[in-house]
Parts: C-alpha cells; sequence; structure tokens
C-alpha cells in the first residue's frame, strides 16, 4: 500500500495546541468518569452472567456482519457518487447521509413502515415468501446497516475523490477492463479510505441502540446488544450498566488496536 | 485583516453568551418570595418546577398541567416522561428537578432510599394491565392464555420496568409463561408495535391502550386485579422552588385530578 512520503514531526502552532488539548480532555474525561465509577469488585461476577456474554457476542458478531454488508453495499455507491455524473445525484447523495441526521429511533420506525409485516416491502416478502424481519437478528444487522452505511459511503467517496485517477487511465490505455482496472488499480489505492470507513463503520454499528431496539426489539440473545442491555440494566442498577459499557468500550478497543497493525497499516 | 475578524467574532459570541446567562439568571428570580405550606392557596404560586413522571402519566398528567397553570397564572410545570427506573436513577444521580411520580412503591423505594425525597410519599392512582391488540382484535385474542400461541407475536415491558413487573405477576397468578418477541424500556415502547401493526400484542395499562384508542383494542383478563401497580408521587429534596413543588403534590392527590385520571382509565388508590 502507498505510504506517504516520511512525516515532518514538528511542534503545532500554539493557537492549535490549546484547543487540540481541551478537545482531547473533553473526550477523555468521561472516560475517566466512568473508570472511576465502576464497580470493579463486581467484574468478574458480572463477566460470568450468562446475559452480558450473550449480548456482547452478539454485538460483535452483528457488528461484524454489518460491516461486511456495508462495504460490499457501500462501495460500489461510493464509486457511483464519485466516478460517475447522472441525474438526481446530489439528491442521492443527500439521501444516502440521510441516516446521519434522522434520529435512530426514527430509523427504527421507517424500517418497520419499509421492512415490517405491513411495510411497503415487507408486506410482499410475508405474503410470497412467508419472510417477518421484525424482532430477528437479522433485524438487528438491519438497523446498524441503515445507520452505519453512510460512514462507509462518505469515508470512501471521499478517499476516491482525492485518489489520482491518472493510473485507471494508464490501466485502460493499457487494455484493462473497466472491472479490472476498479479491482486492481483503483481499490487498493483507496485502501487506507476503505479501511478507515470500515472502523467508522464497525464502531457505529456496535454502539447502535436506537434503531435496533425499535425495529429489532430487545430479547436476550436473540436481539438484546449490548448497548440495549447497559441501557436495560441502567434502569435498576446504574453502577452495573457502567461496567457493562466500560467492558463493550475495552472489548472495542481491542479488536481495532490488534487490526490496525496488519490492516491500516502503521498509523 | 483575518485577526481583526476573529477578534470580532469572538467579541460577538462573548456577548451572545452573556446575554444567555442573563437570560438564565432571570427566569428564578421570584421563588424567594413563596411562603411554605402554600399547597392549595396558590395566590403567591409563580416560578417553574419540572416533574419526572412515569411514561404512562404522560396524557394525564399533560392535561392536568394546563389546568393548573390556567389556575395558577404565571407558573410553569415542565414534565420529563420515561420509564421509572431510569427516572429514579436521573433523580439519584442529581438531576435538578422537583417532583417525582413513579409507576411503582419499588422505583420511589430507589429516591427515599438515597434520601432525595422532601416528605412521604402519597399514592395517588392505580393502574391494571390489559392485552392491547391491534383495532378489531384480528387473532381473536380472550385471554393471557392465548398469548402463549408461539405464532403469536407479544411484547411485554422489561422486568425491570412496573409494567414488566406487572406483567411477570400476572403470568404467574395465571400459572403460565409469555414468550415475548421483545421486551421493551417503557409502556410507551411496548405498544409501539402494535400501534404499528407490527406485534399482535403488548401487556400495556389499561390508560395507555385507552390513550391510542383507535389505533389500539383493550381486551380485559382477570389476572390483571392481581397485578395492579399504585403510583406514588413526592416533592424532591432538591427543589428551588418548593412551595409549588408541593402545589402540584398536593393538586394530584385532589379530587379534581382524580376526576381526570379515572376518566383515562385509571383507579382511584
Amino acid at each position: 500500500m502507498t505510504q506517504p512520503s516520511q512525516q515532518q514531526y514538528r511542534r503545532p502552532p500554539a493557537i492549535l495546541l490549546l484547543p487540540a488539548v481541551i478537545g482531547t480532555a473533553y473526550l477523555f474525561f468521561p472516560l475517566v468518569g466512568l473508570v472511576v465509577r465502576s464497580p470493579w469488585g463486581t467484574l468478574w461476577q458480572r463477566l460470568t452472567e450468562p446475559g452480558a456474554l450473550t449480548a456482547l457476542w452478539l454485538s460483535l458478531i452483528t457488528a461484524t456482519i454489518t460491516t461486511a454488508v456495508c462495504l460490499i453495499l457501500g462501495v460500489p455507491v461510493a464509486f457511483v457518487l464519485a466516478r460517475t455524473r447522472f441525474f438526481g445525484q446530489r439528491f442521492v447523495r443527500a439521501l444516502v447521509t440521510l441516516p446521519l441526521v434522522l434520529p435512530p429511533v426514527v430509523g427504527g420506525v421507517a424500517l418497520f413502515t419499509a421492512f415490517g409485516r405491513t411495510g411497503v416491502i415487507g408486506v410482499w416478502l410475508d405474503r410470497w415468501f412467508g419472510i417477518e424481519l421484525p424482532f430477528t437478528t437479522t433485524a438487528v444487522v438491519m438497523s446498524q446497516t441503515f445507520v452505519a452505511l453512510p460512514f462507509l459511503v462518505i469515508a470512501v467517496e471521499g478517499a476516491l475523490r482525492s485518489a489520482d485517477t491518472r493510473f485507471e487511465e494508464a490501466a485502460a490505455t493499457l487494455g484493462a477492463s473497466r472491472w479490472t482496472a476498479f479491482r486492481r488499480i483503483t481499490l487498493p489505492l483507496v485502501g487506507p479510505g476503505v479501511a478507515a470507513g470500515s472502523v467508522l463503520c464497525w464502531a457505529r454499528a456496535l454502539g447502535e441502540f436506537g434503531a435496533t431496539i425499535t425495529f429489532a426489539g430487545n430479547l436476550p440473545g436473540t436481539t438484546q446488544t449490548m448497548p440495549i442491555a447497559v441501557y436495560i440494566t441502567l434502569q435498576n442498577d446504574p453502577d452495573g450498566a457502567i461496567l457493562l459499557s466500560l467492558i463493550l468500550v475495552a472489548v472495542s478497543i481491542l479488536v481495532l488496536v490488534s487490526l490496525r497493525g496488519r490492516w491500516i497499516g502503521t498509523g | 485583516m483575518w485577526r481583526k475578524r476573529l477578534v470580532a467574532v469572538s467579541a460577538a459570541a462573548i456577548v451572545a453568551a452573556l446575554a444567555l446567562a442573563g437570560c438564565g439568571s432571570s427566569g428564578k428570580s421570584s421563588s424567594a418570595t413563596s411562603t411554605p405550606g402554600a399547597g392549595t392557596t396558590g395566590a403567591n404560586l409563580s416560578g417553574t418546577i419540572t416533574v419526572l413522571a412515569a411514561a404512562s402519566l404522560t396524557g394525564t398528567f399533560n392535561q392536568l398541567g394546563q389546568m393548573f397553570q390556567a389556575a395558577h397564572p404565571g407558573t410553569t410545570i415542565k414534565f420529563s416522561y420515561g420509564g421509572s427506573d431510569t427516572l429514579a436513577a436521573q433523580i439519584v444521580q442529581g438531576a435538578p428537578v422537583d417532583v417525582f411520580a413513579a409507576a411503582s412503591p419499588t422505583t420511589m423505594k430507589t429516591v427515599t432510599d438515597a434520601g432525595d425525597n422532601a416528605g412521604t410519599p402519597q399514592n395517588f392512582v392505580k393502574n391494571q394491565l390489559v392485552i392491547a391488540v391491534p383495532p378489531g382484535n384480528p387473532k381473536h385474542l380472550a385471554s393471557l392464555k392465548d398469548l402463549t400461541d408461539p405464532k403469536l407475536k407479544v411484547v411485554l415491558c422489561a422486568p425491570t420496568v412496573p409494567c414488566g413487573t406487572a406483567a411477570t405477576k400476572a403470568e404467574q397468578a395465571a400459572g403460565l409463561t409469555i414468550k415475548p418477541v421483545s421486551e421493551a424500556p417503557d409502556v410507551k415502547s411496548a405498544l409501539t408495535p402494535v400501534e404499528l401493526g407490527e406485534a399482535d400484542a403488548a401487556l400495556v395499562y389499561r390508560t395507555d391502550a385507552k390513550a391510542a384508542a383507535g389505533k389500539v383494542d383493550a381486551v380485559e383478563f382477570p389476572e390483571s386485579a392481581l397485578a395492579i401497580n399504585t403510583y406514588p408521587i413526592v416533592a424532591l429534596k432538591g427543589s428551588k422552588n418548593t412551595a409549588l413543588a408541593n402545589a402540584w403534590v398536593s393538586y394530584i392527590v385532589s379530587p379534581e385530578a382524580l376526576a381526570v385520571f379515572t376518566a383515562a382509565g385509571f383507579q382511584a388508590p
């Protein structure tokens, strides 16, 4: 993969340093608060409770499937948006970013109206195939995909726009088909962008709550992901909820750090 | 040039911040004049209080709030609705609120155990469960036993919230177990899938089914009499406007308010 030439590390201008420190501290202190307030004595007991591990496992699995789905659907969307021109393109681009501003709970209701058993598509899925999507693990992945896909599309589209198109043109001149040029030239060029988008997408899917609890519901083992387990626990055991969130944070950091080395290249 | 503009922008920001701060402080200037124990007289009631109330009180409290404000000009009652457990947790965490109305004694106990109450909680209504079904009851559900059909999509409240506790009690009373497709975090979210036609039934309070009349039908079942929730209300210690907070509590336990509650499907405590 292409590494930028040896970066020059130097002192940032003082006017940038202060907001940078404040910004980092602002993100850091809530985490410190969680760590301080956590009932560490009950950590082992929490971890061995069947509910917590089931929810954690379900979260990791669904977020990973969601990321795969987003890659399969999102990279082509980004490519079409970045490299082609068509009527209504601005509308499509706005549509793709819509889930970013839509409150996720409304996203869940919107998924009902589309894929629920009375929804515009769901009614046919039910009638023709007997498929009912709400309140299933599939619905968890669908909810996560709905809110996470824009993150991948925006990251990959940005990478595609800033990538040098001369390599693709050269490949085309040398007789490569458009698919070959995409696969052998474009995709490796925007690899870091795709990787960054996937991480964002995975992280967003892992933390997804609103659309999931609406469209997929809350049932331990089937649709109760970690954020939902945290929310339900919060209702009568705030300290337990804090500990569960920290477990989620710790596991996701572990996954991202271990992937970073081999996948995104040294950062 | 650029620097000059930056200075102008920061100056504007500071002016705006000061203006906002000014608005904030002027809002609560009037509460000092009220005398303690002015519960029902109301001649010198003023200012604003925030009431945290169980989600199932949404309709009645909004209505009672308007009636109260009409009777006491110059007062503002703000509401925040949610699952009683969430609200209790917010109070214990120090939320700046004045009154708590819970859907169960257990959630009220969270607040009184933490010593956040001012005075003794008073029970003001009782509520019981019904089976909420889509309009016309397409699946012809008539009893709690009908909900155990595995082909049905039933939504219950999570066992941690009062309506979930009541559902568990009803199941135990009937000697059966319902397998829900989802355990909702509060009673309104249990009703939503039924309103949308995505679930066949939900166990909700009679009052919630009544509030959603037209979108759902209510099926009464005998075991619900064994799973009645009592609603307590209390003024909170952290209140900055105790006169208004106490007046609101007195109003909620008054016969006038009870008439509004019973019209909505609640029962007298």
